[in-house]
């Protein structure tokens, strides 16, 4: 009895010892990474994934401060305020072993830059990047740009070596549906190397202890497996069974279970994303309306679209009160955020029928809505609310909720009359949110305005935001444009989200607002 | 004598409904019926939830396909409550729409007979015609259509009707998914499911064409159209029928299976294997009542028209008598 006891009680010990070395976490969110190309596609999910495998210069930690990455300091060059300097840390690898340069972050910025990477929106106020020596590269703007390194957070640094060997010095293009070497493979400097990937259902990193941050950051975490599952009821079985240890997006309806199950918790807080309806505003004729011209273009069938839709509701009903009704594409931490635009109009049937009538629309129309049904919290249950409220001023709304890579590459063709999206601003500015959502759909700019809009004041402010050095001439830029796509109706704001991460209770791990968690950070409690 | 004479003076007109009626009560089709518990009780189920399918505008107090009625503000009601805000009662509870589960599910399988009903009747026809011109011609029509089917024996039937499925859509504009996803769905079905009537027809009808009445009607010079559909075909419908029966079932759950795995009705129309996809979120919730009910209407369904089919099967075959 006392052996049995004594050899229990080793096999234990040795067991704690081990786990303190060898410790698995099994990762699941809904979405997979589009790609490990991390250039190509800007998308909460791919990035989220890859800032295990690569690093960046700067980045936001688990509080959203901005960190040193890879660049160990930046600041504007004393001598010419369009340019910026940035150190470039030493000692630092490939987990293939190729040694980082300058010329490796010099032809980063570059591959970024190119016409097939959607990363091209956050880099189009730079000049020319070029390596001034082995550790520093100089970054330079156009015009001067006081908040550049904020574009750089999701910004990951490959080995040209690398690219050159497997011929993937271009971003793959992904609207197009392009298969490249770096789709599957990468090679970064980050704290997890790929062990093997089959995409949308499993990818097994493996902690990289050659990492340059391998003493500054907990770093418990030997082994990490992210199996994405889409069905919400599929991945909370998981977590309930100890399939999984960790889950990045727990369902509304199943939080108040998840928090109260025995040996799991749940951490909450608000996240940097806004969900929001965008229309075609700008063709002449709708692709699926039963109408020969396009009723979107009239801004009293949009004001009446945004009186119909019930954000309180959708809030109550669909959301279980997890998010916040909005007005305007930015959430509360967001430079820019005014609380007068941010309220929600109540709903009002009863003038959004008069509108409708005022604009030759009094016998409705038909259109399709097109959403994704594994992107956001409820996302297929939000369209489907909508078309119920939409049905109350005789809007018929065909539904197809489809899964996010269909979503994003047919509304990435311009085929969408009427669509889902959500934003979120990691620069914590809203020249973002205009740069990509307003402005008019040109060259870099515009990269994400499906709907056609286009202003020659609001380009000239989103311009211009991205020059003036003086904060308060730029803020009240900010808060001009604001107030005209505010007043012009151009998306239907429908919440910001708030965010809940499930997890086994002895696992020390916050959620982190842009819904990027760095593994890096995570701690098991003893 | 005198009672052929009574006979022969009744009126057949008067007589002869009755003796139907009464040589049909006394068959051994009755008798087999009406000595199996389970055959009735599964008789009952599928003429109760076929009369609520086919009544569902009547009975349902909500029309769950229009999302005007839809009560946003009400969803995830439980069973047997009256909402607070608009006063709608909820027998079997509502869902994440605020639509009325019960409502729902009359809708839902009024979609899933109409398709499980016309899907069978497209592979029967489609079926038989190939079988009949396969069987009786023979030669190349015979080798060409049998290899057809042997290669598509070989993939299971809800592959098939998800690449015809996939392949229909991808021809069809967007704007049109929704409205004629119903009749994809029958087609891909359909399509899916033609092989195993072709082979019952062509087996059949190899046998009829050497017996004594279709030389007999060669031999008078009927043309070959005519001795097909009106000699051999009512030769070779029992073991179709059967067939038929039994895949209404298969059918029925092809269709269900489609809806779950999100390719087949959308969430606006829900027949009941949307119900069940989308119930199946609320599975860990409480809100149990969103996936159980249709799940046990799929269950009922499906399961008493396959009893009624497997005893239809040993009722006509005589081998099994």
């Amino acid at each position: 009895m006392l052996r049995k006891t004594l050899l229990a009680g080793a096999v234990a010990a040795a067991m704690v010892a081990s786990a303190a070395h060898a410790e698995t976490l099994r990762w699941t969110r809904s979405a997979d990474g589009l790609t490990l190309d991390p250039h190509s596609q800007n998308e909460g999910p791919t990035h989220a994934l890859n800032h295990q495998i690569f690093d960046t210069l700067v980045y936001q930690d688990m509080d959203v401060e901005y960190q040193p990455g890879l660049a160990t300091e930046w600041y504007v060059h004393e001598d010419d305020p369009h340019v910026w300097v940035f150190k470039i840390r030493e000692g630092v690898t490939f987990h293939e072993g190729q040694a980082l340069t300058a010329d490796d972050v010099v032809f980063s910025l570059n591959r970024a830059r190119h016409e097939n990477a959607d990363m091209r929106g956050l880099l189009t106020s730079i000049k020319e990047v070029r390596a001034a020596d082995d550790t520093t590269v100089h970054v330079e703007t156009h015009d001067p740009n006081p908040l550049l390194p904020n574009n750089f957070t999701n910004l990951f640094i490959m080995s040209r070596a690398w690219a050159e060997e497997h011929g993937v010095e271009e971003p793959q293009n992904y609207a197009a549906g392009e298969e490249t070497y770096a789709v599957r493979n990468a090679n970064g400097t980050g704290p997890f190397r790929v062990v093997s990937r089959e995409p949308d259902v499993r990818t097994v990193l493996e902690r990289n202890d050659d990492y340059w941050g391998i003493d500054h950051y907990p770093m418990e975490i030997s082994e990490l497996i992210f199996t994405p599952i889409e069905s919400a009821a599929t991945r909370v079985a998981a977590l309930l069974s100890g399939e999984v240890d960790l889950l990045q997006e727990t369902p509304v309806q199943d939080i108040e279970r998840l928090g109260n199950a025995p040996g799991l918790k749940n951490e909450q807080g608000a996240e940097n994303r806004t969900i929001f309806l965008g229309m075609d505003l700008g063709s002449a004729e709708l692709r699926t309306a039963d109408t020969d011209d396009n009723p979107f273009a009239d801004r009293r069938v949009r004001e009446a679209i945004d009186l119909a839709v019930d954000q309180s509701t959708i809030q109550v009903a669909v959301m279980r009160g997890n998010s916040q009704p909005a007005g305007m594409i930015a959430p509360p931490f967001v430079n820019g955020y005014s609380e007068e635009l941010d309220a929600v109009l109540p709903a009002d049937i009863g003038r959004a029928q008069e509108l409708m009538a005022e604009a030759g629309y009094g016998d409705g129309f038909r259109v399709t809505l097109q959403c994704p049904n594994d992107r956001y919290v409820n996302d297929e249950q939000i369209c489907q609310a909508v078309v119920s409220m939409l049905a109350r001023i005789g809007i018929t709304v065909d539904l197809v909720a489809q899964t996010r890579s269909l979503h994003f590459a047919e509304l990435a063709r311009e085929e969408y009359d009427f669509y889902m999206l959500g934003w979120g601003v990691p620069t914590m500015d809203s020249e973002y949110v205009f740069n990509y959502l307003y402005h008019t759909k040109a060259g870099d700019r515009g990269s994400w305005n499906f709907t056609g809009y286009s202003d020659e004041r609001v380009d000239e402010l989103t311009v211009a935001m991205g020059q003036e050095t003086d904060i308060e001439a730029r803020n009240a830029m900010i808060e001009e444009a604001w107030q005209i796509v505010h007043d012009e109706i151009v998306y239907i704001p429908i919440h910001h989200q708030m965010l809940t991460w499930s997890m086994r209770d002895d696992i020390d791990f916050k959620v982190q607002s842009e819904n990027t968690p760095h593994f890096k950070y995570l701690k098991f409690n003893d | 004598m005198s009672q052929d004479v009574q006979r022969t003076d009744a009126s057949p007109v008067a007589a002869k409904p009755p003796g139907a009626l009464r040589t049909f009560l006394a068959s051994d089709i009755v008798y087999s019926w009406k000595r199996q518990p389970v055959v009735i009780l599964a008789t009952l189920v599928t003429l109760t939830m076929f009369a609520g399918a086919l009544f569902a505008p009547w009975i349902a107090p909500q029309n769950p396909f229009d999302p005007i009625e839809l009560e946003l503000i009400d969803a995830f009601s439980p069973p047997l409550t009256t909402s607070d805000f608009t006063g709608n009662f909820y027998l079997l509870g509502s869902d994440s729409q605020g639509r009325d589960v019960f409502s729902a599910i009359l809708y839902g399988s009024r979609i899933s007979l109409l398709v499980g009903f016309a899907a069978v009747l497209f592979a029967l026809a489609l079926g038989t015609a190939l079988g009949l011109m396969a069987g009786f011609r023979g030669g190349w029509r015979d080798a060409l259509i049998m290899r057809i089917a042997d290669v598509q024996l070989t993939f299971p039937s809800i592959l098939m009707a998800l690449l015809i499925f996939g392949v229909i859509r991808g021809f069809l504009p967007r704007s049109m998914h929704a409205e004629v996803a119903i009749i994809v769905l029958i087609v891909a079905i359909g399509l899916s499911d033609w092989v195993q009537y072709a082979r019952a027809v062509r087996g059949a009808t190899m046998v009829e064409k050497g017996k004594e009445y279709v030389q007999a009607a060669r031999v008078i010079g009927l043309p070959d159209h005519r001795i097909l559909f009106q000699h051999i075909l009512p030769n070779v419908m029992r073991p179709v029928l059967v067939i038929g029966t039994i895949g209404l079932a298969l059918a029925i759950i092809a269709e269900a299976t489609l809806s779950f795995l999100g390719v087949g009705m959308p969430a606006t129309q829900p027949s009941l294997g949307t119900l069940i996809r989308v119930g199946q979120d609320y599975m860990f919730s409480g809100e149990w009542w969103i996936l159980l009910f249709p799940g046990v209407a799929l269950l009922l369904l499906a399961l008493s028209v396959n009893l009624l089919g497997d005893w239809l099967r040993d009722v006509l075959n005589p081998k099994l008598r």
